[in-house]
């Protein structure tokens, strides 16, 4: 065990592991068997969504007008650049260059940070359009009366609900990955041990990709919806 | 016989060595303990305690039916009575009873690991059940709920005023734990075997729970989230349930049974993989159609995402709908029948041993063979449009949860206690609790398939419309109290035989596999001096096999020539 562990620096074979490969391969099959829940989390609200997508089609793509497409897409190429730091990040770590990889890093908590953002602009403003479900929900919307005055208001509600539950779990995950990009990058920064291999940030990776997947499917499911 | 020998040698030179118990007395090393054997006798703790409460709310509801008025309850205060009994223990005690407490303990002895993949995960999950449990407790003590287990809406979304969203919040703070446990078996199964141990060596409780943890892994992040939706929709009116928004409480339905019905597998499939070790170990034979045994439990864990509209058959489901869940139910129903008529080919011709824990497997058969079959009643769409919501469902269940899955529980509670505490409890008790138990749990449920076959709806206070039903709900109360004092016996000797019983030897049953011949009496914390190599199929019993101590005096059958 203990000789494994020498050729490959540092690194820290936990005593239930006999050898720092087998321990490697558990962190990955652990971290897909993760991501599987998570891509169960968001097909529940997915399967919602198509569902009434399916049932109110015609009044889906009238309400959609209302987002903002410009702050959708600017937000889609912050996540898409945040995505390529963190293959960088991975790929600095894994050749173990500490700087690069702590500025790649910190780049992409800033993407997440500037996602975030643009996110609450959108969501304050459609709180202050009264477009929040509710016994307070404003319709027809004060954006756009005479448009909107065709669509119930009950179909509206339903389509800002999956609005807030998608993008608001998706933003969850955001600031829970801000979290965990800040652990690791101040790791980094300390050199700690914990670090020295690369395994942890390729999971964190994985994790980051997929919170930035989601977003790739939600931006066309609600900004770009077709006629 | 040489092998024994050498064994005890080897023992003596661990002497001082300490075992997983006595190598730490304090109370907070128990509590941040990384041991999965540790972790798992928390989770036994901690789930005995919500399976009494859950007790003590069933027992108010049967008190309440012996008349057709009701005793002394609100009808307000009967529905947070059954809501809350179901509640506990479906999410804090059946779902964890076995993958937490035998899982966790007996997965890393079985393929001959040090812990599980993660135990700090693991103490996470013990802590995340505990905290989802305490969410459930303060609702109960705030007022409770009074949605049924269930949780339909538009009830528990809009109008229900009782305590849901707390109830909510623990129901998915639980189910993380049960995702941290699940990811962690599968890791474990996968990548922490000991050499030689190949798939198709595994006991077949290693298959039982690896299946069980693609369900969870499948299904349980779908009901947490569907019932974060439900909380949301009362807390913020953010809501895709409510017909208010345009939505359909019966889509609520859909997801809600999506996760339920597989997690009733949750519930039986570790249930099956206890019932395997204990009867190849008491009729020293090898399992029969061991590839199928596995299979099926695969099989069980893929159809059972195919059958959830066989709960809602009368909840708006088209004709097509309809006759496609109740096709698929019927075929669910085969693999489990696969296992039933493997383990009754595994005791013919066997060598049968009638010790405790082999009194509930064989239990455990004829009490699920009544559940599932009764559950084909249920899956025909004729038969159930005449029996959905009455007690005929709620007797089904109870056959295969308590005479399955508790049956089982017992069963390997009483297997692997030498495992766990290093003491042997008293045979004759033990047969005793199982045969009280055995009975009161038939005179408790068997009264509830008649009353609902006669048309007693379930979760009704009242039934002075049909005063002739209260024969069956005394009778039915009547076993209830039987059950209760029959789950009384074994805690008290299992808590005795911790002082007093006798000190267990390393494998007590003259049983197959690690946990039992390459372990210490009492595992030590990291469970092997070195890891095993395994060279030989899992249940190489044979009937000539050297008797189990405490079981020769129990044997069935044939006498032995001496020896
Ligand atoms: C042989 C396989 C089984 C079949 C074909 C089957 C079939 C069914 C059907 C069709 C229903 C719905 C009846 C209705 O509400 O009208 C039902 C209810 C139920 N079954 Fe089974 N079942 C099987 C095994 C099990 C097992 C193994 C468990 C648990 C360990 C279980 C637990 C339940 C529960 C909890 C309900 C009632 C849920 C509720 O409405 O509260 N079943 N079953
Ligand atoms: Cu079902």
């Amino acid at each position: 065990m203990a000789h494994d562990a020498a050729h490959l620096g540092k690194q820290q074979v936990y005593e239930q592991f006999e050898n720092i490969d087998q321990q490697n391969e558990s962190y990955l099959v652990g971290m897909w068997s993760f991501l599987v829940t998570e891509v169960m989390f968001f097909g529940v609200l997915l399967f919602s969504y198509v569902l009434y997508r399916w049932q109110y089609q015609d009044y889906f793509y009238t309400i959609h007008k209302l987002l903002d497409v410009n702050m959708g897409a600017v937000n889609t190429v912050i996540l898409l650049s945040s995505s390529y730091s963190m293959v960088l990040a991975v790929h600095f770590a894994q050749i173990k260059k500490r700087s690069a990889q702590l500025s790649a890093l910190l780049f992409t908590i800033g993407c997440a940070f500037g996602f975030l953002i643009i996110k609450y602009f959108e969501y304050s403003h459609k709180i202050h359009a009264g477009l929040v479900p509710g016994p307070k929900f404003v319709w027809p919307a004060v954006d756009n009366p005479e448009l909107m005055a065709n669509v119930p208001a009950s179909v509206a509600q339903m389509f800002f609900s999956l609005y807030f539950a998608m993008t608001g779990l998706h933003g969850i995950h955001v600031i829970v990955g801000i979290l965990i990009l800040g652990t690791l990058s101040f790791l980094v920064w300390r050199k700690s041990s914990l670090v020295e291999d690369y395994m942890i940030t390729e999971m964190i990776g994985l994790y980051w990709h997929f919170v930035d997947l989601v977003w790739i499917f939600l931006f066309p499911l609600f900004y770009l919806m077709p006629r | 016989m040489s092998n024994v020998v050498e064994k005890k040698n080897q023992k003596d030179s661990h002497m001082e060595e300490k075992n997983y118990i006595t190598t730490d007395y304090t109370l907070k090393s128990w509590f941040i303990t990384k041991d999965h054997k540790r972790i798992a006798m928390l989770y036994l703790v901690t789930v005995l305690i919500f399976f009494f409460v859950g007790s003590v709310a069933a027992g108010f509801v049967r008190f309440e039916l012996t008349s057709p008025n009701g005793q002394f309850l609100e009808s307000e205060t009967y529905n947070r009575m059954f809501t809350a009994h179901g509640v506990v223990m479906i999410f804090f005690f059946l779902l964890v009873a076995i993958p937490a407490v035998l899982g966790n303990f007996l997965l890393p002895l079985m393929i001959g690991a040090r812990d599980l993949a993660f135990p700090k995960l693991n103490l996470l999950s013990y802590y995340l059940f505990l905290g989802g449990a305490l969410f459930g407790v303060t609702a109960l003590v705030t007022g409770g709920v009074d949605t049924g287990w269930t949780f339909y809406t538009p009830l528990s979304s809009m109008y229900s005023n009782s305590q849901v969203v707390l109830t909510l919040t623990g129901a998915f703070i639980a189910g993380f734990s049960s995702i941290s446990t699940a990811v962690n078996f599968i890791v474990t199964i996968h990548k922490m075997r000991a050499p030689g141990l190949t798939w198709f060596r595994l006991p077949l409780f290693v298959w039982a729970h690896y299946a069980t943890s693609v369900i969870i892994l499948l299904g349980t992040p779908v009901v947490a989230i569907t019932l974060a939706l439900v909380a949301v929709e009362r807390l913020l009116h953010i809501g895709v349930f409510s017909p208010e928004y345009g939505g359909d409480p019966v889509l609520f339905q859909h997801m809600f049974w999506f996760y339920s019905h597989p997690a009733v597998y949750i519930m039986i499939l570790p249930a099956m993989g206890v019932i395997n070790e204990v009867i190849a170990c008491f009729s020293r034979n090898r399992i029969f159609g061991y590839k199928f045994i596995a299979a099926s439990s695969l099989a069980i864990a893929a159809l059972g995402f195919l059958v959830w509209g066989h709960h809602m058959f009368v909840s708006s489901e088209s004709y097509y709908q309809a006759a496609f869940f109740s096709l698929m139910s019927f075929l669910v129903a085969i693999p489990s029948a696969i296992k039933v008529f493997n383990w009754s080919a595994t005791l013919y011709k066997g060598m049968i041993y009638v010790t405790t824990p082999m009194a509930y497997a064989i239990g455990f058969l004829g009490l699920f063979v009544i559940g599932g079959l009764t559950g084909l009643y249920c899956s025909c769409l004729a038969t159930d449009e005449h029996l959905t919501g009455t007690y005929f469902i709620v007797a089904h269940f109870h056959y295969v949860m308590v005479g399955g899955t508790i049956m089982a529980f017992l069963a390997g509670i009483h297997f692997w206690w030498p495992k766990m505490t290093g003491r042997l409890y008293p045979e004759s008790w033990g047969k005793i609790g199982m045969l009280i138990i055995f009975s009161g749990f038939h005179m408790t449920f068997m009264p509830q398939f008649i009353v609902g076959f006669l048309g007693m709806p379930r979760r009704y206070h009242y039934y002075y419309f049909a005063p002739e039903f209260q024969i069956y709900h005394v009778l039915s109360t009547a076993g209830a109290g039987v059950l209760a004092i029959g789950f009384m016996i074994p805690v008290v000797y299992l808590i005795l035989s911790l002082k007093h019983g006798a000190k267990a030897p390393q494998n007590p049953w003259n049983a197959k596999g690690l946990e039992w011949e390459k372990v210490d009496a009492v595992p030590t914390t990291h469970n092997f001096h070195e890891i095993p190599v395994v060279n030989e199929p899992a249940y190489n019993y044979s009937i000539d096999d050297e008797p189990p101590i405490e079981a020769e005096k129990t044997r069935l059958g044939v006498v032995r020539e001496s020896n």
